[in-house]
C-alpha cells in the first residue's frame, strides 16, 4: 500500500514540504512585486538592493520606508486570517465556517467605530489613534467570548448554538456599528470607513508588533491543533474516542483565534474573504489534512492579502481602495466559481 | 475485562440509566439490545468512557477508565458509532489512517503503516483504499469506519482491549451487518473485551454469546440469547407481541410479530 498524507490520491505528487515551499516561493514574489509596484515603479533587482540597503537613497527610503511596512503587515494580517479561517472551518467541520462568524470581525468594528464617535467627545486627544485600535481588539475578544459562553452548555460547547449566537451577535454589532455612523459627522465616516472596510495603510511596526506577539499562541498551539482539528473530520464523538479532549480543544481554538484575528482587525480593520478562500484554495489543492491546510492558509492567505493590497493601492492610483474591498470584490466572484465547479464535479460523476 | 459498579445518570429528573453491577468478560461478544430510549447508548457511552457517570465507576481491566490518560485510553477501547459524517472529503485510507491518532510518538511509521494494512484486510476494503468517502455506500462506509477502530486498537495485547459499536449495523444490509459483526467476534476470539448494541434480535442471538435486555435504564434480562429472548420477554419488553421462530442451532433464531 502506497504512503499518503490524507491526500487526494490524484495529487500525491508533492510531499507536503515541498508543496509549503513552493507556496512559500509565490509569496516571496508576490511580497517582491508589491515593493516594485508603485508611482515609481522599481525592477525586481533594484527591489533587492534596496532591501539590502545596498541602492541609490531613493529607492532604499521607498522600498524600506514606504512599501515594506504595509506590505509586511499584509503578508502578516492575511496570514493571521488564513489560518483563523482554517483552524475555524476545521472546528465547525464546515467549510465556510469563518472567524467573522463568531462575531470578532464585527466586534472589533464596533470596539474602533464607537471609539471615532464617541471617543471625540469622551478621550482626550493624545490616546485616540490607539484608542481605536485597543477598542477594537477589546470588542473582537468580548464579543466572541460571550458567544463561547453562551453556546456553552454544561460544559459543552455546542456548535450549532455557537454559530446562532455568532450571528446574532454580528447582527448586534452590526447594528451598533449603523448607529454610530448615522450620529458621525463627516470626519468620522472617513475613519469608520477605514474600520468597516479595512485598510493596512496605516501599518506601523507597533502594529505589526502587536499582531505578531497576538498570533504567537495560535502558532505555538498549531500542531497540537493539527492532530485534534483532523480527528474532528470524522465528528467530534469520533475525535473524543480516539483520545482527543474535544472540549479543550475548541474553548482553546476559538480564544486563540479571537486573540489572533483580534489583533490583525485593530491593525487593519474588517478584511472579508481571505479566512474562506485561502484555506478553501489549500484543500482543493491537496487535501483536508490540517498539518498541510494550517501552514499553507497562512502562506496562500498572506500572498492574497499582499497581492490585494497591490491592486488597492495602484487600481485608481493616487486614490487608494479599501483592501476589504478588493478582497470582497476579488474573493466573492472566485469563491463562487470554486463552488460552482465543485457542484459541477460532484453531478458529473 | 470490564467491571462498572452503582452507574447511574439523570438528566432532567429522568433516569437514563441504573445499573448496580456489570462484568463484561474479556473475549467475549455481549450484546446490548432493548427498544428506543432504554438507555443502550447511555450504557455504551458510560462503559466506554465517553459520558462520565452521576455515580458509580467503570474500570477496564485494573483501573477505572476517569484515570485513564485519554491517549492511553484511545489505545486501549475503540468505539464504532451508527454512522459518521465527514466534516470535509476523504479517502478511505486516510479514515482508517486517523484510527492511529492516538499513537502518534508512541508507535514508530512502520507499525501504523502494517496496522492500516492488516486493518483494512480484515475489514475487507482495501480495494476501497483509494476511494473518496462519499463515494462509497453506507456498507462499504462502516466497513471503513471498522478498519479505523481496529486499526486503533492495534499495538497493545488484545486481551487489555474493549472493542464498543454503538448500533453499528442500523443502516447496512445483511452481508454488511454480518461481516461487521463477524470482525467484531474475530477480535472476542483473540481475547478483546467486545459490546454491541443491536437492534435486531436475530442478529444478537447469531453473534452474541451473551445479551443484556435493557428497558427503563435498567437490566431486566441478562444471559445466552436463546434461552434470555424468549417470547414472553420480548413481547413485554418492546411491547409487541411475537412469535418465536427457531432454526438449526441454538444461535438460530427470530421473531415475527404475532
Amino acid at each position: 500500500m502506497t504512503r499518503s498524507a490524507l491526500a487526494l490520491p490524484a495529487r500525491r505528487r508533492l510531499s507536503t514540504s515541498t508543496a509549503l515551499a513552493v507556496l512559500a516561493l509565490l509569496l516571496a514574489l508576490a511580497v517582491i512585486a508589491a515593493l516594485a509596484t508603485g508611482p515609481v515603479p522599481l525592477s525586481p533587482g533594484r527591489v533587492l538592493a534596496a532591501i539590502a540597503g545596498d541602492a541609490p537613497l531613493r529607492d532604499v527610503a521607498i522600498v524600506q520606508a514606504l512599501r515594506l511596512p504595509r506590505t509586511l503587515a499584509a503578508a502578516v494580517i492575511g496570514a493571521v486570517l488564513g489560518v483563523g479561517g482554517a483552524v475555524m472551518q476545521g472546528m465547525f467541520r464546515n467549510p465556510l465556517a469563518d472567524p467573522g462568524l463568531l462575531g470578532v470581525s464585527a466586534g472589533g468594528a464596533m470596539g474602533a467605530v464607537a471609539t471615532i464617535v464617541l471617543g471625540a467627545a469622551l478621550l482626550p486627544e493624545w490616546s485616540r489613534p490607539h484608542a481605536g485600535a485597543a477598542a477594537a481588539f477589546a470588542g473582537a475578544l468580548s464579543v466572541t467570548l460571550l458567544v463561547q459562553r453562551l453556546a456553552t452548555v454544561e460544559g459543552r460547547v455546542l456548535i450549532g448554538a455557537m454559530l446562532l449566537a455568532g450571528i446574532v451577535f454580528n447582527a448586534l454589532a452590526g447594528a451598533v456599528t449603523s448607529a454610530m455612523i448615522f450620529a458621525a459627522d463627516d470626519m468620522q465616516l472617513r475613519d469608520i470607513l477605514f474600520w468597516t472596510m479595512g485598510s493596512v495603510a496605516g501599518a506601523t511596526h507597533a502594529k505589526l508588533v502587536l499582531v505578531a506577539a497576538a498570533s504567537l499562541p495560535l502558532l505555538l498551539a498549531a500542531p497540537l491543533l493539527c492532530r485534534a482539528l483532523n480527528a474532528l473530520i470524522l465528528g467530534e464523538r469520533e475525535a473524543l474516542t480516539l483520545g482527543i479532549p474535544v472540549e479543550r480543544v475548541k474553548r482553546l481554538a476559538v480564544v486563540l483565534v479571537a486573540l489572533a484575528v483580534g489583533a490583525s482587525v485593530a491593525a487593519a480593520g474588517m478584511i472579508a474573504f481571505v479566512g474562506i478562500v485561502a484555506p478553501h484554495l489549500c484543500r482543493l489543492a491537496r487535501g483536508a489534512d490540517h498539518r498541510f491546510v494550517l501552514p499553507a492558509s497562512a502562506l496562500v492567505g498572506a500572498t492574497l492579502l499582499v497581492a490585494a493590497d497591490t491592486a488597492a493601492r495602484t487600481v485608481l492610483a493616487p486614490a487608494e481602495l479599501p483592501i476589504g474591498l478588493v478582497t470582497s470584490l476579488i474573493g466573492g466572484p472566485f469563491f463562487l466559481a470554486l463552488l460552482l465547479r465543485q457542484r459541477l464535479a460532484v453531478d458529473g460523476s | 475485562m470490564i467491571e462498572a459498579r452503582g452507574l447511574r445518570v439523570a438528566r432532567g429528573g429522568r433516569v437514563l440509566l441504573a445499573v448496580a453491577e456489570l462484568s463484561l468478560a474479556q473475549g467475549a461478544v455481549t450484546g446490548v439490545v432493548g427498544p428506543n430510549g432504554a438507555g443502550k447508548s447511555t450504557l455504551t457511552r458510560v462503559l466506554a468512557g465517553e459520558l462520565r457517570p452521576d455515580t458509580g465507576t467503570v474500570r477496564l481491566g485494573e483501573l477505572p477508565v476517569a484515570a485513564i490518560p485519554p491517549a492511553e485510553l484511545a489505545r486501549r477501547r475503540a468505539v464504532l458509532p451508527q454512522s459518521t459524517m465527514l466534516g470535509f472529503p476523504l479517502t478511505a485510507e486516510d479514515v482508517v489512517r486517523l484510527g492511529r491518532t492516538p499513537h502518534a510518538g508512541a508507535a514508530s511509521a512502520a507499525e501504523d503503516e502494517a496496522a492500516i494494512a492488516a486493518a483494512m484486510e480484515e475489514a475487507g476494503v482495501i480495494h476501497l483504499a483509494s476511494r473518496m468517502m462519499a463515494t462509497l455506500s453506507g456498507g462499504e462506509a462502516q466497513r471503513v469506519q471498522l478498519a479505523r477502530v481496529l486499526a486503533q486498537l492495534s499495538g497493545p495485547d488484545p486481551a487489555t482491549t474493549a472493542l464498543f459499536l454503538d448500533e453499528p449495523t442500523s443502516s447496512l444490509d445483511l452481508a454488511h451487518a454480518h461481516a461487521i459483526l463477524r470482525a467484531a467476534s474475530r477480535r472476542a476470539v483473540q481475547g478483546a473485551t467486545v459490546l454491541a448494541v443491536l437492534h435486531d434480535l436475530s442478529l444478537a442471538a447469531a453473534w452474541c454469546d451473551r445479551v443484556l435486555v435493557l428497558e427503563g435504564g435498567t437490566i431486566v434480562a441478562d444471559g445466552a440469547p436463546h434461552a434470555v429472548l424468549d417470547e414472553a420477554l420480548v413481547s413485554r419488553v418492546w411491547g409487541i407481541s411475537v412469535r418465536r421462530l427457531e432454526g438449526g442451532s441454538a444461535r438460530d433464531i427470530a421473531f415475527l410479530a404475532a
